[in-house]
């Protein structure tokens, strides 16, 4: 079965989100933010995104490691989902950012190398989902998926998070030069919701993956049915 | 100069400018309502979904 014998861990992501949401609106502010002011907010609901749909990703990662290994259905199912899963979060913080980009930058979209990077990998990512929808065959399908997942996760990694940190000049905190959490948060304690922010949105795809997985199993199971019937 | 004392006093009680400006009108309470019910409602349609497809599981078996 492709369901987690861990219920607990549902209601977990439900609280962490729901003190997430909350407490996130409502913690006092550093003071020293600059122009990000009220939105600094954003850090609580944009970036555990990016941070949750690497994790999700590197599971998708093992999880097609683990196919080629044993040869095992199931775990392609379950690689998939949490691929699907981890382009749907890696949309929320595309989307956001650029909503947050729009108020803040003026524009949508910088030449920035942390973007670029995220727009090159999501495109990789797009090629995942092709090859998913226009091969035929199962088992060809499921081998050339994993392959290419292998193949693209750490070259995303490199793409989105360690390329900007190399590079001299981003706008984008976190990245090059340009400022990072710690240097807003010497005087608040915003960790305070960032670290639940981060478990808790995790947690919450991590749940939809699973649903995704077991619906994946149960048609794969009727299809199998038919065919020896 | 009462005005004076009073203003430095708010200014000691009220630390940050930002915050003041944030909840001077108390209506953010409002946002953070709207969001919780959005996500209440996530949250149960996520519980029966899950719920569905055990039931479903369970007949397969």
């Amino acid at each position: 079965m492709a369901k987690i014998p861990y219920k607990w861990y549902k209601i977990l992501a439900i609280l962490l989100l729901s003190y997430t949401l909350v407490y996130g609106l409502l913690i006092p502010l550093p003071t020293d933010v600059g122009m990000l002011d009220e939105t600094i907010r954003n850090l609580f609901y944009h970036v555990p995104m990016w941070f949750g749909m690497m994790l999700i990703l590197f599971a998708a990662w093992i999880y097609s490691i683990l196919y080629l290994q044993n040869q095992n259905p199931k775990h392609e199912i379950i690689a998939r989902a949490l691929t699907f899963t981890g382009i749907l979060m890696g949309l929320c913080g595309l989307f956001t950012g650029m909503f947050w980009g729009y108020n803040t930058w003026g524009s949508p979209w910088t030449n920035d190398p942390k973007l670029n990077g995220v727009a090159v990998g999501m495109t990789m990512y797009a090629g995942y989902w092709l090859i998913q929808k226009s091969v035929d065959d199962g088992e060809k399908k499921a081998r050339l998926a994993s392959v290419y997942n292998i193949f693209i996760f750490p070259l995303f990694i490199a793409l989105i998070f360690v390329m900007p940190k190399l590079a001299k000049f981003s706008i984008h905190p976190g990245s090059g030069e340009s400022v990072n959490f710690k240097t807003y948060n010497k005087t608040n304690n915003m960790e305070l919701v960032f670290y639940p922010a981060i478990l808790g949105w995790t947690l919450f795809f991590v749940w939809i993956a699973e649903i995704r997985a077991r619906y994946e199993l149960l048609k794969q199971r009727k299809e199998n049915e038919k065919l020896f019937a | 100069m009462k005005n004076f004392l009073l203003n430095s006093i708010i200014a000691d009680i009220v630390p940050q400018v930002s915050e003041s400006i944030f909840r001077s009108s108390g209506k953010i309470y409002v946002v953070v309502g709207i969001l919780t019910i959005i996500f209440a409602l996530i949250t149960i349609y996520l519980i029966r979904l899950d719920s569905k497809i055990t039931k479903l599981e369970k007949q397969i078996k």
